[in-house]
């Protein structure tokens, strides 16, 4: 395998005094969907805030494209390429759906490529054609999530880091913003996935870590989680 | 009403042909056709003045939303900076290539000094926001004022109270804007040329002020408006927009504050009370915040409004009661009041609100259609 796009050695999170991650190894290749899995607590979104800088770790190393990220200043990731869909989506909910994915280009500076990417977002998402003119503020929930994926797109991330894609929605929805997941990885965006619906998340995955009160306790391809039997027991409720 | 036909560009053109007009005929307008004409150009041209004052403030509150009640200092400082410059007081100590420098160099001085001082407040209130922010402007605004009060010792920088007199009018394009000017068969007075260089700068402000509005850095202080944090989730380098709101802003009040010396001739701390950083806060709120036309009706009204109070008021009152029965200017603040209290509660979005900021306040009534 070539260098891989994200390597994170021993990395150690803590708040305050509290260990929240203790010493994980990550390593995502090119072209991945890679998930991570884990009950409540066990610092998965931790470890997402820390990879995009949001929190400084306490201890190991992250390398995104060979290069160490410490020394960046939180609003440089994105430019850098690696860009984190926030639970709760973090939309500007007084802009509009248009506006906020324009902010999401913000980093870019080539109009023409812009407004492609637009198009690309509507094809992808055309709920969010239709409401285009609409304020973020007033979209369900879904179309939410939409906007905030199609916004990190806007950027044309190397990595994209998604945090509970499916949380809060309508089984129904969730299923479609899972298949628009797929589709963003078809088109070749490395993507780390991090969701507490286990079975879905490995089902798209091609990779999956489980993560377990701040250790990475499993690690394997997708279909050999899915059909570990401690794994069915713990999380996929079978 | 139908406005479509102004979208278009020919309806562009004439509009703006007629504004123009509108603009260019108005001190002459005003000086044939009232007994006090000149009177009211110069309240016009400092109605300009303040113009340009609540565009610069429109920046940091309305687009950043960075609440600055400490704003007239820049104005003083730009203010001071023409002053000590272009004055007999401070130029004995001077250097003689410091004394009455360019026109517009002094302008990029009294702009480069006041984006010195708008970064002097902006670093080291980076973390605060709402209520918190608003006290240290305000500490700010006045910590400026007092000190241009008590810089007469040591040294005597400012002169104090006693304030800076015997200030230079503008020598510009060959003509010296303190003496009146014959051309066209016209005399164009000091009120006059004034008005047109006011003019001239207040348009520049307007058009930098647009081309920012639809910037990428525009867009930075919208989403900083909106949510510091997922701004800098979307790669925006919230200091440094920051600063660069307050800076421009700031930079914006210094050319008006050189604009203002100059004009007025004679400077000193009155000029820059805390009750005129709320004057021009009052304008960029009332008129529409974040929309450039909207604050510049808001300035218009606000700083004409005591005109007109006294030139109709008082005659009105005479003919009625052959005596003034009460004076408007004693009333002027509790009928500003009145009149900000009563906007806010039927229009707080403003007299002419930009359609985002309509919608803001009306989001709920969207919400109930969707």
């Amino acid at each position: 395998m070539s260098e891989a796009l994200l390597q994170v050695k021993d990395l150690k999170v803590a708040y305050g005094g509290i260990h929240a991650v203790k010493g994980i190894d990550l390593e995502i290749g090119h072209g991945e969907l890679v998930a991570l899995i884990g009950a409540n607590g066990a610092g998965k979104t931790t470890t997402l805030k820390t990879l995009v800088g949001m929190i400084k770790p306490a201890g190991g190393e992250i390398l995104f494209d060979g290069q160490p990220t410490a020394r960046l200043a939180s609003y440089q990731y994105v430019g850098r390429g690696l860009v984190l869909v926030p639970e709760g989506r973090g939309v500007f909910p007084r802009l509009t759906v248009a506006e906020n994915l324009l902010m999401g280009a913000h980093v870019r500076n080539d109009k023409p490529g812009i407004a492609h990417d637009i198009e690309r977002v509507y094809h992808l998402f055309p709920r969010l054609k239709e409401r285009q003119a609409q304020l973020a503020g007033t979209l369900s929930g879904g179309e939410q999530q939409m906007l905030a994926i199609g916004r990190a797109i806007m950027s044309r991330p190397k990595l994209l880091l998604l945090d509970e894609p499916s949380m809060g929605l309508a089984p129904i929805i969730v299923q479609k913003i899972f298949e628009i997941i797929r589709m963003i990885a078809a088109e070749g965006v490395t993507m780390l996935l991090v969701e507490q619906n286990a079975k879905l998340a490995l089902e798209t995955a091609n990779r999956g870590y489980v993560m377990e009160s701040g250790r990475i306790t499993l690690a394997d391809s997708a279909a050999n989680l899915l059909a570990n039997e401690a794994i069915q027991k713990a999380y996929l409720g079978e | 009403m139908n406005f479509a036909f102004l979208q278009t560009p020919r309806g562009k053109l004439i509009t703006y042909a007629i504004l123009g007009i509108v603009l260019a005929v108005l001190p002459w307008v005003l000086t044939g056709g009232f007994e006090n004409g000149k009177a009211w150009v110069r309240a016009v041209d400092f109605a300009l003045l303040y113009i340009m004052l609540a565009l610069g403030l429109n920046i940091v509150v309305g687009y950043a939303g960075l609440l600055d009640l400490g704003y007239i200092a820049f104005y003083a400082v730009g203010a001071y900076c023409y002053a000590l410059l272009n004055s007999p007081h401070l130029q004995a100590m001077l250097p003689y290539w410091a004394h009455n420098p360019p026109f517009l160099l002094m302008l990029l001085v009294a702009a480069f000094t006041a984006g010195v001082f708008g970064l002097l407040l902006g670093t080291p209130v980076l973390k605060l926001r709402g209520d918190y922010l608003a006290i240290v402007t305000l500490g700010f605004g006045e910590i400026i004022r007092i000190f241009m009060n008590n810089l007469d010792r040591p040294i005597n920088i400012t002169n104090g109270p006693q304030g800076i007199n015997n200030i230079e009018r503008v020598h510009f394009l060959g003509i010296d804007f303190g003496r009146p000017v014959q051309w066209l068969g016209l005399t164009f007075d000091m009120v006059h040329l004034y008005y047109y260089l006011i003019l001239a700068f207040c348009v520049l402000i307007i058009f930098v002020t647009l081309r920012l509005q639809h910037s990428r850095i525009g867009r930075a202080w919208v989403a900083l408006r909106e949510d510091e944090i997922a701004a800098n989730a979307m790669g925006i380098n919230i200091r440094n927009v920051k600063l660069l709101a307050f800076a421009m802003g700031a930079s914006f009040g210094g050319v008006s504050g050189a604009l203002f010396a100059s004009f007025q001739g004679f400077v000193s701390p009155e000029s820059f009370v805390l009750m005129e950083s709320i004057m021009v806060l009052c304008m960029v709120v009332l008129g529409g915040m974040g929309h450039i036309p909207g604050v510049i009706l808001g300035a218009i009204i606000v700083s004409i409004t005591p005109e007109i109070l006294r030139d109709v008021i008082n005659p009105m009152q005479e003919a009625a009661f052959g005596k003034r029965v009460l004076d408007p200017e004693n009333l002027r603040m509790l009928i500003f009041g009145l009149a900000m209290i009563a906007i806010m509660l039927v229009r707080p979005e403003g007299l002419w609100p930009s359609k985002r900021r309509a919608r803001e306040f009306h989001e709920h009534d969207e919400e109930a259609r969707a």
